[in-house]
């Protein structure tokens, strides 16, 4: 019995019979045959999704050691407990706070410890992923300053730099690209920042190394709106971007939380300072009282919001990952102050233990800067051909740059978080040590 | 009576920063040079057990479709089925990052491949992507095809025509992909024709119209408008948020439209999760498939990413998707099967008609016409007049009774709408209940309604304050004044 196939109300509750209800539809278009194979039942459904599920090889069965913007991370019972609350997940955006403030609540929760790890005043509660997140970002700054021209590091994800063009690219606005320095950090010395709408700079950067020169970004983006990427998890240990300047800064909360999901759901970090918040996308969550005076929340400068400003909005967004923003909260929750920062220690250790391993089998390292959770290395051997025999032997190995960043040769990032013990590691490592010697020898 | 029943429940909730404890930052195992690192971070810390006690009570205020009717007009919040959610969490699912290898997320492919022609079928367009992660995410891929598609036929064209009664995500969408809103009139509640024709022009890209339309009416001249579209040159698009009232009936392509989205988080039955994840997929006839985003999914022996698509515009999400709100579509499509959904259809349109019809001779007014698809417009014009009673206080006072909303003041050329969706998951009876207490709000005491509502964990929430305030986070509370 499949669960939606209602019957319809007995005859005499009917108003007409029912094709009745659909004559405004021109006859021609009436559809004649609707091929979609017939129901089946809640049972024959899991069956079905189970026997196509288990083509997927999840990170139990093949651990991955991908860097990049997405990774494994552990979510905790608690996280899931919360977060699977169907008060939480159907409900609809909270436009009736007097029914909604729990998760108006969680929401301004989450608002709040974001607002704590960035050092900004208004986070929203969320974007779609950090790669929108930079293209509002783009057209934010241009709004503030009327100005066209945004700069990035040319080391950025080819994900953010496709995804930005797609945002900026119809309304006039120009993309100027900053070459990255041999040590990997982007190239800020020539920035001229006349005429130019925005700076994005990211603090770890895409190569996973932590900018050190924050007096001098804060320095050449004084009369320009600089953006910092930021790694959430990173900012447990790290000086918060306000302190450097920043005016916006966007971020990838995936870690937080959510689950990989093939890189679905995944949470936007979006935030300003206070006097750029009416030139912000998004929805924000602000705090108020009912009408007896009991502390309340509500949706707040919705005047700024495509359903009421329509094409004069700050942007288009209207449904967003606000479920994912719920888990981040309880996430952060958990974990608090001091549990995350033994957290991101713990990813920045074992990176550094995978990093020292492999220097140990023959890799290389381009860049000599201290890294946070992911590192470029460069394998002694063709990038893809390593892949492929990791997998074989059950593993996933890191992404490899080569499409993007020929100038590395075979070079791949690695991620390396909590959920890689140092058993995992030394296996992997291990593994990489015996292809890397059957190769040797043939 | 529900209203005397119905009592939402209530926890003096503190803040988690009042309710926990912040720890000194200890740097002293800090990897990063002294002049990097942070000095303080201000997370509480609270046992696991306080952390469960604070959400759960918190989540208890909270209402969504699994505490009851929930009738937001063009929100489709129907109810979303339990086993989509099981099956979102098994680690097959959750545990696979988007960089694997293709060999070894063949499940997920399939099933993303599956889907997209899936959706083919049930909108008549011949191809999709499932990229954009929300309905106005659709809207804005849809607006940048248009764009490359006149671009390619050395065209420029920056108009974009949209009916005074569309979404607030249409023209805003529009403008994003670098067009010039133009807005027409509506007539008796549909395109006016003549208004169309007098805007049409070699400027115009395309034409952004969702049918059945805001007040639920389906634009039966839908050919004519497609053909005069087209003689002009442009494009139509379909704003898929009314999916629900036509799924089985007929076939945006079939009415001539180019460009499509689908909000699956509607339609298809995966939760909104208090706003979001959705997932807004695209579809477009053959002639813009090229500049659909990468990877496309193909299928040769094994399913694979494909991404040597030249003309494509790139990536609009950072990678493919919301995978676990397309799942949950994909799982609602093969469970209810053709049958099922066209089943759906009707019941869905036959519960907005059966409100319609009992609410018939009541205070409230049904402007244009009696007769509706999946949702309807109610106007509360005359108990403002009479009463001084607005959509808002019946809005609010219907949370009394334990019923959400409706939409409320949308679509705009309504006065005092009250835009209601039941959906097809609604019996008879809470149809009824709900019914019953609009007409009675409408009979009620003015200076209970005004005042409403009243039995919810909060009374009415001064949103006017917020502004004024303008309190974004816990540091700033205490300029909250604590009580009025």
């Amino acid at each position: 019995m499949a669960t939606q196939n209602l019957s319809m109300p007995p005859k005499k509750n009917r108003l007409n019979n029912i094709e009745a209800f659909f004559t405004d539809i021109p006859k021609k278009i009436l559809l004649k045959k609707f091929d979609i194979p017939k129901g089946i039942s809640e049972m024959e459904t899991k069956n079905k999704l189970k026997h196509i599920l288990k083509k997927n090889i999840p990170f139990d069965e093949a651990p991955s050691f991908l860097g990049g913007s997405v990774k494994p991370h552990y979510v905790p019972a608690v996280v899931k407990a919360i977060v699977n609350r169907s008060e939480f997940f159907t409900s609809y955006t909270p436009y009736q706070p007097e029914f909604s403030q729990g998760i108006l609540h969680v929401l301004f929760e989450y608002q709040s410890m974001i607002a704590e790890l960035t050092g900004m005043d208004t986070i929203n509660i969320s974007t779609y992923d950090s790669a929108t997140a930079l293209g509002e970002a783009a057209l934010m700054s241009s709004r503030i300053t009327k100005k066209n021209r945004f700069i990035i590091p040319a080391n950025i994800s080819w994900e953010k730099k496709t995804v930005l063009r797609n945002y900026v690219n119809n309304l006039g606005m120009e993309i100027q690209e900053l070459r990255y320095q041999d040590d990997g950090l982007v190239d800020i010395s020539e920035l001229n920042t006349k005429d130019v709408a925005g700076v994005y700079i990211e603090n770890p950067n895409f190569f996973g190394i932590f900018d050190t020169r924050l007096d001098e970004i804060r320095e050449t983006t004084e009369n320009t709106i600089l953006i910092v990427g930021i790694n959430p998890l990173g900012l447990a240990l790290m000086r918060p971007p306000n302190e450097y300047g920043a005016d916006i800064i966007i971020g990838e909360g995936q870690g937080l939380g959510n689950h990989l999901n093939l890189g679905g759901s995944l949470l936007g970090i979006f935030g300003c300072k206070k006097n750029h918040v009416r030139m912000m996308p998004g929805k924000i969550v602000g705090a108020t009282h009912d009408k007896n005076g009991k502390r309340a929340y509500c949706m707040t400068l919705q005047t700024r919001e495509q359903h009421i400003r329509r094409e004069k909005a700050t942007s288009n967004i209207c449904s967003n990952e606000a479920l994912c923003a719920v888990g981040a909260t309880v996430y952060l929750a958990l974990l608090g102050g001091l549990g995350l920062q033994e957290l991101a220690i713990t990813n920045m250790e074992r990176a550094n233990h995978l990093a020292a391993l492999l220097k140990k089998y023959g890799f290389s390292f381009p860049f000599k800067k201290q890294f946070f959770n992911d590192f470029v290395a460069i394998s002694p051997i063709n990038s893809k051909k390593l892949n492929d025999a990791l997998l074989k032997r059950k593993f996933q190995g890191g992404l490899i740059l080569k499409n993007w960043f020929p100038e590395l040769g075979e070079s791949f990032l690695f991620g390396v978080t909590e959920m890689h013990s140092i058993e995992l590691i030394n296996g992997f490592a291990e593994e990489i040590h015996e292809i890397l010697q059957t190769i040797e020898k043939t | 009576m529900k209203e005397e029943r119905y009592q939402m429940a209530y926890y003096p909730e503190l803040l988690l920063n009042e309710l926990g404890t912040n720890e000194e930052m200890d740097n002293s195992r800090n990897p990063l040079p002294v002049s990097l690192q942070r000095k303080t971070l201000k997370l509480p810390t609270l046992p696991e057990s306080e952390i469960v006690r604070h959400y759960t009570h918190l989540s208890q205020m909270n209402y969504g479709i699994d505490t009851g009717i929930y009738p937001l007009g063009s929100c489709t919040m129907k109810y979303n089925p339990k086993i989509s959610e099981e099956i979102a969490n098994w680690d097959v699912v959750t545990q696979v990052h988007p960089y694997q290898d293709d060999t070894t997320i063949q499940g997920s492919l399939q099933i993303m491949f599956e889907l997209e022609k899936l959706l083919c079928v049930i909108t008549g367009m011949d191809a999709f992507t499932l990229q954009p992660a929300a309905g106005a995410h659709g809207e804005l891929l849809g607006m940048l095809i248009a764009q490359a598609y006149h671009k390619e036929n050395g065209e420029r064209r920056d108009e974009v025509i949209i009916s005074d009664s569309a979404h607030g995500t249409n023209p805003a969408s529009a403008k994003m992909a670098g067009y010039t809103v133009i807005e027409i009139p509506s007539h008796e509640g549909v395109v006016d024709l003549d208004a169309l024709r007098s805007v049409l022009s070699s400027k115009t890209a395309a034409f952004m119209l969702t049918n059945p339309n805001t007040l639920g009416i389906f634009e039966k001249d839908i050919l004519e408008i497609s053909s005069e579209v087209k003689k002009a040159g442009a494009l139509l698009y379909y704003d898929g948020a009314n999916m629900n009232a036509i799924m089985g009936k007929a076939r945006p392509g079939d009415m001539g439209f180019d460009i499509v989205h689908l909000n699956l988080h509607k339609t298809f039955a995966a939760p909104h999760g208090g706003g979001g994840p959705g997932a807004g997929p695209v579809g477009v006839r053959k002639d813009f498939k090229k500049f659909l985003p990468i990877p496309r999914i193909r299928r040769d022996k094994k399913y694979f990413f494909s991404y040597a698509h030249p003309k494509s515009l790139g990536k609009i999400s950072q990678f493919y998707g919301n995978f676990p709100v397309l799942l949950k579509a994909y799982i609602y499509i093969i469970m209810n099967g053709g049958d099922g959904l066209t089943k759906i259809t009707e019941r869905a349109v036959h519960n907005a008609n059966y409100m319609l019809d009992r609410l018939k001779n009541s205070s409230y007014l049904i402007p244009f016409g009696k007769k509706r698809m999946h949702e309807f417009v109610a106007s509360a014009i005359n108990l403002k007049r009479e009463k001084g009673i607005r959509a808002l206080d019946i809005a609010k006072r219907l949370m009394d009774y334990g019923f959400h909303a409706p939409t409320i003041y949308f679509p705009l050329i309504v006065n005092e709408a009250l835009m209601i969706e039941p959906t097809e998951t609604e019996t008879k009876k809470s149809l009824d209940d709900y019914i019953d207490a609009l007409i009675k709000i409408s009979k009620e005491e003015p200076s209970i309604v005004k005042t409403a509502p009243h039995h919810t964990s909060f009374q009415r929430i001064d949103e006017v304050e917020a502004t004024k305030n303008a309190i974004h986070n816990w540091k700033e509370i205490a300029r909250l004044s604590v009580s009025k």
